[in-house]
């Protein structure tokens, strides 16, 4: 390392990396040991179960349906909050902090009694015969929700940061406003969304606290990976327990690199542009 | 958040920018407000209202009621055990990452952040894998006489796991753009190490420490997942504040339910609140943590 005048370095970094090992990785280690003392045959078998495979279908499909309702509000969230100026604009930037701050289980509670079929929202949809609180769409919905301020405060700083003089240019070689909109501002945007979809995404794919009110928590129809991971410990079936997770550690991983590799390219992106 | 950029292209431009027609413009708000209130709006309307649905009275004897009690107490001790020392790790870890170049600096980094990506309940279960009567040091631990698992070590270990970049990640990004020269300087006159870091280093960054101290509070208090698998959910001993909430909502007690989510809703209000306002006293922080969130 390069010498440096300030001091300290020592013990920084010492409690950095104990603090690191014994409460991150002291637990992540022990789970993939004890994943690793199941055997690939029987690792398999849990895996392949037809319960274990439904929760992976139902949890990756409404997971991505959250997302792709999150890229459209999401988006034009953060276009309103960017481009324009209005009264209660700082409440409603504000307002999308709201799922980061409120406990998920209080979020579950909420959106389960909203849709719930004597609910503000769930009466007039029960008449229309679609059912939200404990079915599929539920799930998707209480996702969306804990996971919006990702696409918005990514997507935001993009756009605040858009230089005009792009927007000017293709103005007089006469674009129209939607030909600027999909040629030259959307491409400029494009790898922040892309970065904050992706995070959305991995938030939906954990998610426990909000889901688990308002799914309904059937086998094979509305339950998730996380929550057959919590029955299978109460169960004290530790073996299948530690198997589900480590495919949930492994999903989270996968989606870090892909995340990352998404923000290195948004981030080379913005070092190319007006900043 | 308003920048300058922005401010200037509205009134610099001889031409109307993309989407700022009076149509456009309408239609674009008017979407925006109607999934706004359907969306974030509802919900809260909605706790408050059902908690207050059957009466005052109601609502503080549904507070009052000793599990909720002991459930807020929980919840509070945990928080004061947890938020101070993620505190000290956050400034550790910043210190660390933006003071000195060293080789594996931003494996350090993504380290740090890493349980944001990683489910809470993952990170509940891991710890049954350490601490549990069938993990790593849970049988020596037992024989010892000390109890972590299904008790209040466990739960403020998980919420230090779910919680642990919260702090870091507001420092980091605000220290890196702060640079070493100010420290240099204050060494190179004299000054001991633990003096340049109080009168020069923390000076300059304790609005990011609140704020990171009052994300890391709302979480902690409100972690569902990752307590609810390491706690045992035992009924007016290990409940937490939102375990409390899902006892009483499966007793059918929805009022005692909401009752108790208005206080962790009112955390999370003020925690927003007091954003806002550290927001405007440091705008260089805004603007330094103007960068993907984690989760």
């Amino acid at each position: 390392m390069r010498r440096s005048v300030i001091p300290g370095f020592g013990l920084s970094l010492g409690i950095t990396l104990f603090y690191l090992g014994a409460i991150v990785l002291l637990p992540l280690c022990a789970l993939i040991l004890k994943a690793s003392d199941v055997g690939l045959a029987q690792l398999w078998d849990i895996l392949s179960s037809p319960r274990t495979l439904s929760a992976i279908r139902v949890t990756v499909t409404m997971a991505l349906a959250a997302t792709a309702f999150n890229a459209i509000y999401g988006l034009l969230l953060a276009w309103v909050l960017a481009r324009y100026q209005f009264p209660g604009k700082r409440i409603l930037d504000a307002l999308v902090d709201v799922p980061f701050a409120l406990p998920t289980a209080v979020a579950g509670l909420a959106l389960t009694a909203l849709f719930s079929k004597k609910g503000w929202f769930g009466a007039p949809l029960d008449a229309l015969g679609i059912q939200v609180a404990y079915a599929p769409l539920g799930i998707a919905i209480a996702m969306a929700f804990t996971s919006i301020p990702f696409v918005v405060r990514t997507v935001q700083p993009v756009i605040e940061d858009l230089g005009s003089d792009v927007e000017e240019a293709g103005r007089s070689l006469g674009a129209n406003d939607l030909q600027i909109l999909w040629r030259v501002i959307f491409p400029a945007i494009f790898p922040a969304f892309l970065a904050g979809c992706s995070l959305s995404f991995a938030r939906s794919l954990g998610e426990f606290g909000a889901v688990i009110f308002i799914a309904g928590n059937q086998p094979m129809k509305t339950e998730i990976v996380a929550l057959l991971t919590y029955i299978r410990l109460e169960e004290y079936n530790y073996q299948a327990a530690a198997a589900i997770a480590v495919v949930m550690l492994a999903m989270a991983f996968a989606m870090l690199i892909v995340t990352n590799a998404v923000q290195a390219w948004n981030l080379r992106y913005l070092g190319r542009g007006d900043a | 958040m308003s920048h300058p950029t922005s401010e200037r292209a509205h009134t610099e431009w001889m031409v109307t920018p993309v989407g700022a027609g009076p149509v456009t413009r309408r239609v674009v708000l008017g979407i925006v407000a109607i999934l706004t209130l359907l969306f974030l709006i509802a919900p809260l309307a909605l706790i408050f209202s059902s908690a207050l649905s059957q009466g005052i009275g109601t609502f503080f004897n549904s507070l009052t009621e000793p599990g909720t009690q002991h459930a807020i107490f929980l919840t509070v001790v945990t928080a004061l055990i947890a938020v101070p020392i993620n505190i000290v790790f956050g400034l550790a870890a910043a210190w660390t990452v933006t003071k000195f170049v060293f080789p594996g600096r931003t494996l350090l980094i993504s380290l740090i952040e890493l349980p944001y990506s990683i489910s809470p309940i993952v990170a509940g279960v891991a710890y049954i894998f350490v601490y549990g009567s069938q993990g790593l040091f849970g049988p020596l631990i037992e024989a010892m006489g000390i109890k972590v698992m299904f008790a209040l070590p466990a739960i403020v270990l998980a919420s230090m796991f779910v919680t642990a970049p919260f702090v870091a990640r507001e420092l980091i990004p605000l220290m890196q753009v702060q640079g070493t020269d100010e420290e240099e300087a204050a060494v190179t006159l004299g000054a001991s190490g633990f003096a340049t870091f109080l009168r020069v280093t923390l000076p300059n960054v304790r609005w990011a420490v609140l704020y990171g101290a009052i994300l890391c509070n709302a979480r902690v208090m409100g972690e569902f997942g990752a307590v609810s698998v390491v706690s045992g959910n035992i009924r007016g001993q290990t409940t937490t504040l939102p375990l409390q909430i899902e006892l009483l909502y499966q007793d059918y007690n929805v009022a005692g339910a909401f009752a108790a989510a208005t206080v962790l809703t009112a955390v999370a209000l003020l925690t927003i609140v007091i954003k806002v306002v550290l927001e405007r006293l440091s705008p260089d922080h805004a603007q330094a943590a103007a960068r993907p969130p984690g989760h």
